[in-house]
């Protein structure tokens, strides 16, 4: 039996009240464990656990996440993460490059283990699916193949040679929703991501949600309900816990708010523009994540007028 | 005046034919891809990576990601990652479309380390789904500025399979299907050699000799014997993009 299953057998998760404060939930994560983060790129970023993360005592730790955003680069500037596992790391795409990363990797201080897109999905699905590896055409000829150590197999039936993406077990997976019960039966509104498998694929779950709502509600609508409670360790309640990231049908990314990191994190060129760029995202951590005990002192800290555009804006996207 | 960008964007939306769906990438290749929507092809399906089928992009209101809630409005289909990639392994979409950072002769695409892949001089964002829209779809587009530190000889990295070695490599390695048919650039349309799978020029923009396109390549071109001149962009073609973009 492989280690994950083993794991999973022997920690069965009956039915209970699992809410619990980000900080209560982030204890689940060690040092150097391996912490899937939901959403792509700056869309439903469970970022009050990211910033919980942030505040936290864990080191060394392995973050992986399909398309990654500047979390990366605060897990990154504080030792909170030593390697990054993704496709992309950007800071959006109109904001540019993402300097904090780029000095780590450059300076080889960091690890960026690259691999594509579909492979990371197909890593996390092999993973959720209980079998140690997934074949797919992906990725093939490339170096993303030769560097990953991706190994090729032989179709049995056909002689076809296929890329075998290997499983991906995370220590811990950190996915923020839309509606959760307390039991951690869980609803995502929009773009699903690759959340449910990161969620199966992993030993332990952590959810954030919007809100938290009574069982009944999401009976009504079971179809929506993509976690299932037997899947999830904590739950935490974090309204606008994607902040400053968007959330769908609920507000959109604070631009704003992103300009001023990219700001903060704009040395001025020469050889001493990593560093300048790493003190940048230092500061924008004391300012924003540690001056505050939790999540909502942060949020609070964002001028409500801001927000609540945020909000008008999200839901003029929606489709009526 | 036409910019560059504005000029590859024009000729890369007329090469999309109608009734074909599109994988795209974010800027540029999604773009031209709504322009041709616009003109020849009103029944493209454009797909992008975050799960959107049938994106109908807004005059002004582009979205900077794949995945974010102004992509997602007045769409087909919202599914998952998984689902889209697993819809261009199936061989569903006819075309891939993206941008690069650096591509060589074999049309093999750049776009994670430049320099040494152990201590890179420069390390870029990355892969995203570029690596897999090239592994998967019919045939990829690939659009860029044609200047000679893009246009290597042999690129540092391969994210990105083009025709690998050339010739049958990228079968070889198990990529029986797909491949870059097309580049296209502020400079000309270029094109790879039916056997060799070097890169040839096709067509030249308005105005541009080979001699410029040579000497912003950094490898030897191949040229057919029937090099071609592309048409002028038409005025409306311009105004159209400029709306688009919302810098009309």
């Amino acid at each position: 039996m492989n280690a994950a299953r083993a794991d999973l057998e022997a920690h069965r998760r009956p039915l209970r009240d699992k809410v619990v404060s980000a900080a209560t939930a982030v204890e689940l994560v060690s040092d150097g464990d391996h912490v899937a983060i939901g959403g792509t790129n700056y869309s439903r970023t469970p970022m009050a656990l990211v910033f919980a993360l942030l505040r936290g005592k864990a080191t060394g730790l392995t973050v992986s996440r399909p398309l990654s955003c500047f979390e990366a680069e605060l897990l990154l500037v504080t030792g909170t993460a030593s390697t990054l596992m993704t496709s992309w790391v950007g800071i959006g795409h109109g904001w540019g490059l993402a300097r904090v990363v780029r000095h780590h990797v450059e300076q080889g201080l960091a690890e960026y283990q690259e691999w594509s897109h579909l492979a990371m999905a197909m890593r996390y699905r092999a993973g959720a699916m209980g079998v140690p590896f997934l074949p797919t055409h992906t990725m093939l000829g490339s170096d993303l193949a030769a560097d990953t150590g991706a190994r090729t197999v032989e179709c049995p039936y056909t002689g076809t040679t296929l890329l075998a993406v290997p499983a991906l077990h995370p220590d811990v997976t950190l996915v923020h929703v839309h509606r959760a019960d307390r039991y951690g039966n869980a609803q995502i509104d929009g773009y699903p991501f690759l959340d449910v498998d990161m969620v199966h694929a992993a030993r332990r779950v952590v959810l954030s949600a919007e809100r938290i709502v009574e069982p009944e509600e999401l009976r009504r609508s079971p179809r929506e309900t993509l976690i299932p409670h037997f899947a999830v360790d904590a739950v935490v309640h974090e309204p606008f816990g994607c902040y400053p990231h968007e959330c769908y049908g609920e507000y959109e990314a604070d631009s704003d708010h992103v300009a001023e990191y990219m700001r903060a994190v704009r040395g001025e060129g020469g050889a001493s523009a990593g560093e300048l760029a790493c003190e940048g995202a230092r500061h924008y951590v004391a300012e924003h994540v540690l001056a505050h005990d939790e999540f909502g002192g942060f949020v609070a800290s964002v001028d409500e007028q801001r927000r609540t555009s945020l909000r008008a804006r999200a839901r003029e996207l929606m489709p009526r | 005046m036409i910019t560059p960008d504005e000029l590859m964007t024009i000729t890369a939306s007329r090469l999309l034919a109608d009734n074909r769906v599109v994988f795209a990438g974010i800027g540029v290749p999604t773009v031209a891809c709504a322009l041709a929507k616009r003109r020849q092809a009103p029944d493209l399906t454009i797909v992008l990576e975050g799960g959107i089928v049938g994106l109908r992009l807004r005059a002004g209101q582009l979205p900077d990601s794949t995945n974010e809630m102004r992509a997602a409005v007045d769409v087909d289909q919202l599914t998952g990652i998984t689902d889209v990639f697993l819809a261009a392994q199936r061989g569903f979409f006819d075309y891939g479309f993206l941008g690069c950072a650096q591509i060589d002769q074999y049309g093999n695409v750049n776009s994670s380390v430049i320099g040494d892949r152990a201590a890179p001089s420069v390390r870029l964002p990355g892969t995203g789904g570029a690596n897999d829209i090239a592994s998967l779809c019919t045939e990829t587009f690939v659009v860029t500025r044609h200047e000679r530190r893009r246009f290597v000889e042999k690129v540092d990295y391969v994210t990105t399979p083009g025709f690998l070695g050339g010739g049958c490599a990228r079968a070889a390695a198990g990529l029986g299907f797909g491949g870059i048919s097309t580049v296209i650039t502020d400079l000309a349309v270029l094109d790879f050699h039916e056997r060799t799978k070097q890169m040839r020029v096709r067509a030249l923009q308005p105005g541009v000799s080979l001699a410029e396109v040579e000497k912003a390549t950094g490898f030897g071109l191949l040229v057919a014997d029937d090099l071609g001149a592309l048409p002028e962009p038409e005025p409306a073609e311009i105004a159209l993009l400029r709306e688009l973009q919302g810098t009309g």
